[in-house]
Formats: structure tokens, C-alpha cells, sequence
């Protein structure tokens, strides 16, 4: 199966279907970087490895983006077709909070600590109709 | 001390929309408003430093008020660009280089959220495109972790507002003058959930500048000299919360405001319960809240209570903001700053009129906070 086209494609790999998000990581000191970095802000170090951050994580905190953004946010939207998306860090299992869109737009639904997983989302369209995708979280499969 | 700087001269284009004069332009009203305030020519200037975000150079100011060869130092430091401005010119004239330096801010910005561009600030497209570099989702977001981690409650942010709104309302510089009930805050739009539109200042206009000299010589020049105590700037260490980031150290470090403001209090051998009257950069509500912990005023947490009991309104044990902050001031980025320290000159010169804090204040203090993680602070001393 073929995988969607990524705004990002550089951040995501595959296992199978399900999409992991790729950092870095500093061979002297092992902190963790989203996106990869070439060199440790920590350490100062600059030897730095692909590190998979998997697709697991919890919600560490949330807003609700209310407005059209200016460009250079370009979901092709206008303020009377926007609709509010869900914006979060996510805690990582590692430890790392990324940065990311969540699907749930809807404050009664969204709690510090809620389980997460990761999912891409189509964020605009291309010119020829295609879509465009971005990482995002959703609230996990309940087990 | 023998190498004391001192402020003798303060100018104020006050902020708001003024569709008829340019950025520039209200920068050159606040800075001959400066120097005629402490009595001197722009010709006697010996260095100065200034800054403008979306409204050009700031040196162009000299095509204004006369090309005399000074060395004029352009600062571009987001919201930190004033107290970084006042930072050099201190720093200046304790270096023996000159005897009088200007800092000076001024800015025009467009209607509407500010739009970065993220290879301004190293980062990479996609983090513009898909909707992730907004300052107020960073302010939502450190906001809504600091109430959940120091049970804070939207009370507060509605009582900063609230506060900034009825202040401004008694500054007849201020561009919003009109008091806003608990409701109209509380349940106005939705911007960047917990924070709504009320609780976020707006982008603005206007001009600030200051003229300084060493404290020896200040009283020939200005009757009721302001004595820096202390003017520190400092950028962020790995793994502090702040704007413009995709993502967080897994461990947390303090945010550049608390380095900042413990060298301030250490510079100027004074403690937060020595300060009469303060300045605390609230580009929005949440904002004010945390600054108030992070510059030693208070403990984590302790924010709801002061705020509910009136300690931080003008009359109160702790004045926050008294002309309004940026909350009622709207934020002209390059000038920002400046009012700030504008406004706790006029506090300690007791020329405040109807917001003048009682009891005759010795010290003030300032705090700005900047993308990509810059403060500044400042201690003021009549
Ligand atoms: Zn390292």
C-alpha cells in the first residue's frame, strides 16, 4: 500500500502502516531532539543519531486554535470555511514533548494525561486535488 | 555608587492606531519628547541603541533629529528589544564611553495575530504550514500546564484582565480606557482556549524612548533623577517551555526570566519584598500570572489569592501593571519595553495623576519577555 504525501516526510517512518515519528538523539549525552537536530543544545555535542520516537504518548497540554491563521499556514481554508483544530504536547515515552495537532477540537474531550496516539491528518489540498497530510494525535484505542 | 546610571529623561508616543504618522515618526515624537525632558540636544548624544520589529531601522530616526555621527546601534530582539536597547545604553555609559546615550523603540504593526516566518527563526517550513507557529498557542499552552501543575483557575486570568482594563482606564496615554466587567472578559471569544479574546493584548503602535547619564551629574540635568539599580538581559538554557518550539526537553529547566530577575535583585542588593512597583510583560493574561511566581514575587500557585484579595491593584501591597500593561497598551514591539520602564519613572516621580500608587514608592521594577526566549529586567530607584 502506498503511504499518504506528508507536508513533513522527513519526520515520519512506517511500520507496516502505522506511522512513528523520527527525532534524534545525542551519542554523548542521549537527549532526545523533534524534528532530528545536528548538533545537542544540552551537551554542545554535535554527533547525533536517527532516534524513533514510536507513536505512543500522553497529553501534557492542549489549546484549541480558535482563529485562521496568516500564512504561512496554507490549509487553503478562508475565515468563513475554517474550522478550530486541537493543539497539544504530547509526552513521549521517552520523555519528549512534541509539539502536534490533535483530531479532538473539543474541550470537554481533551484532559492532561489522556493516552495518545499518533495519526496523520489531510490539512489542505493541492491545486490537481490531491491530498496533503500532517502529522496529528488521537486519543488511543481504548485496550 | 560612583558608576550609577540614571534616567533623566522619559518620552512616550502614547501607543494605540494612528493611521496618519508612521512608526518612525512616533518614534521621533517619543524621543524629542525625551530629550527635552532632561534638558539636552540630540547633538549632545553620545551613543544610542533602538529598535523597531515591523516599522524599519531604528537609526533612520537620526534622518529626523540630525545627522551628527553618533554611533547608533540597531537592536532586534523581539519583545526584549527595549530592555535590551536600555541594557547597552547603561552598559555604555558605565564604560566610561559616553556621558549621555539614548535608548529608544518604536514600531507600526498590522492589524491581527503577528505572522512569523519559521526560517526567520531556524525552523522548518512545515511548522509554519500546518498551523503550529502561533505565539498565542504558546502563550494556551504554557498557560494551561502551569494551572494544571499549581492549580491556578481561569478566575485568575479573568481578575489580570480585569485589573489591566481598569488601570488603563485612569492612563490617559493608555489606547483601551474602558473598564471591562468579570462577564464581558470571561466569556468573550475564544482564542486560544484557556485564553480568550480579552485576556490578549493586541499588536500596536506607538513610540518610547529614554535618556540616560551617569547618576553623579543627573541632577544638573533632571530634578528627580531615576537611579538604575539594575538592567539585566538573558536567553533561554536548554530545556525551558518556550514559544516557537516543536518540542520540550524531556526535563524542564527555569525559563530565562528567572536567571534574569535573580541577577537583577543581586545587582541591585534588593529583594522582591522591597519593590513598591512593578511592570510584568502580560501579552496576555496567563502570561502575567506565571511572571509574577517566575520573578520572585510570589510562590507557584500562590498567584489566584493575591490576585482575588486586591494585593496587585494600585493600592494594593503589590502593583502590577499600573498603566494598564500591554493589556490596555496594545504591544508595539520596539517600544514596548520602554513604556514599561516609562511608566515606573513616572510612578517614583509621583507624576502618575489618578494611578499614582500611594506611599511615596522608592523602587520599581520591570520584566519583558520575548521570542525565542529572551527577558529582560530592570530595578529602578528614585
Ligand atoms: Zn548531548
Amino acid at each position: 500500500m502506498s503511504h499518504p504525501v506528508l507536508a513533513c516526510p522527513d519526520l515520519i517512518r512506517f511500520e507496516g502502516d502505522a506511522p512513528h515519528l523520527v527525532g534524534s538523539r545525542c551519542d554523548e549525552c542521549g537527549e532526545v531532539y523533534f524534528p532530528a537536530t545536528t548538533s545537542c543544545t544540552r551537551c554542545t555535542a554535535t554527533r547525533m543519531r536517527t532516534h524513533d520516537l514510536g507513536r505512543q504518548g500522553s497529553l501534557w497540554s492542549w489549546t484549541i486554535q480558535g482563529f485562521l491563521p496568516k500564512a504561512p499556514y496554507d490549509s487553503g481554508e478562508t475565515p468563513e470555511t475554517f474550522k478550530p483544530y486541537g493543539v497539544g504536547y504530547v509526552e513521549m515515552t521517552c520523555g519528549i514533548k512534541v509539539e502536534s495537532r490533535l483530531t479532538v477540537a473539543d474541550e470537554s474531550r481533551l484532559k492532561i494525561g489522556m493516552p495518545l496516539e499518533l495519526t496523520l491528518i489531510p490539512y489542505r489540498t493541492t491545486a490537481n486535488g490531491g491530498e496533503v497530510f500532517t502529522f496529528a494525535f488521537r486519543p488511543a484505542a481504548s485496550v | 555608587m560612583a558608576n550609577d546610571v540614571a534616567i533623566i529623561g522619559i518620552g512616550l508616543h502614547p501607543f494605540g492606531r494612528h493611521d496618519a504618522l508612521s512608526g518612525r515618526a512616533q518614534g521621533a515624537i517619543a524621543l524629542r519628547a525625551a530629550l527635552k525632558d532632561a534638558g539636552i540636544g540630540w547633538d549632545a548624544v553620545g551613543v544610542a541603541y533602538g529598535g523597531s520589529h515591523d516599522a524599519g531601522n531604528a537609526d533612520a530616526l537620526c534622518n529626523d533629529l540630525g545627522l551628527t555621527g553618533l554611533p547608533f546601534i540597531n537592536v532586534a530582539n523581539g519583545c526584549a528589544t527595549g530592555g535590551s536597547a536600555m541594557a547597552s545604553a547603561v552598559a555604555a555609559i558605565r564604560s566610561g564611553m559616553t556621558e549621555f546615550a539614548v535608548a529608544v523603540g518604536f514600531d507600526k504593526h498590522p492589524r491581527g495575530a503577528f505572522n512569523p516566518h519559521p526560517r526567520d527563526w531556524g525552523l522548518p517550513d512545515w511548522y509554519g504550514e500546518t498551523g503550529l507557529m502561533l505565539t498565542t498557542q504558546f502563550f494556551a499552552l504554557k498557560t494551561r500546564r502551569y494551572m494544571h501543575e499549581h492549580g491556578i483557575s481561569e478566575e485568575s486570568l479573568v481578575r489580570v484582565a480585569q485589573r489591566a482594563f481598569r488601570n488603563g482606564a485612569l492612563n490617559p496615554d493608555a489606547w483601551r480606557r474602558r473598564e471591562m466587567s468579570y462577564a464581558e472578559i470571561a466569556e468573550s471569544m475564544p482564542v486560544n482556549l484557556p485564553l480568550r479574546q480579552y485576556m490578549f493584548c493586541n499588536p500596536a503602535e506607538g513610540g518610547a524612548a529614554l535618556v540616560l547619564c551617569p547618576a553623579e551629574i543627573a541632577k544638573r540635568y533632571h530634578p528627580k533623577p531615576i537611579i538604575v539599580k539594575a538592567a539585566v538581559v538573558r536567553t533561554r538554557h536548554h530545556g525551558s517551555f518556550e514559544v516557537f518550539s516543536p518540542a520540550l526537553a524531556a526535563q524542564q529547566a527555569p525559563a530565562p526570566t528567572v536567571a534574569a530577575s535573580r541577577a537583577a535583585f543581586e545587582q541591585a542588593g534588593v529583594g522582591p519584598r522591597d519593590i513598591d512597583v512593578l511592570q510584568l510583560q502580560d501579552t496576555d493574561s496567563g502570561s502575567e500570572v506565571i511572571h509574577m511566581a517566575e520573578n520572585g514575587f510570589c510562590e507557584h500557585g500562590e498567584q489566584e489569592r493575591l490576585l482575588r484579595d486586591g494585593d496587585t491593584e494600585i493600592d494594593g501591597r503589590l502593583p502590577i501593571n499600573t498603566d494598564g500593561g500591554c493589556l490596555a497598551n496594545g504591544e508595539p514591539i520596539g517600544a514596548s519595553g520602554l513604556r514599561q520602564v516609562i511608566e515606573i519613572c513616572t510612578q517614583l516621580r509621583q507624576q502618575a495623576g489618578a494611578r499614582q500608587v500611594p506611599g511615596n514608592p522608592r523602587l520599581g521594577y520591570t520584566h519583558v519577555y520575548g521570542a525565542p526566549g529572551v527577558s529582560g529586567v530592570t530595578i529602578l530607584q528614585r
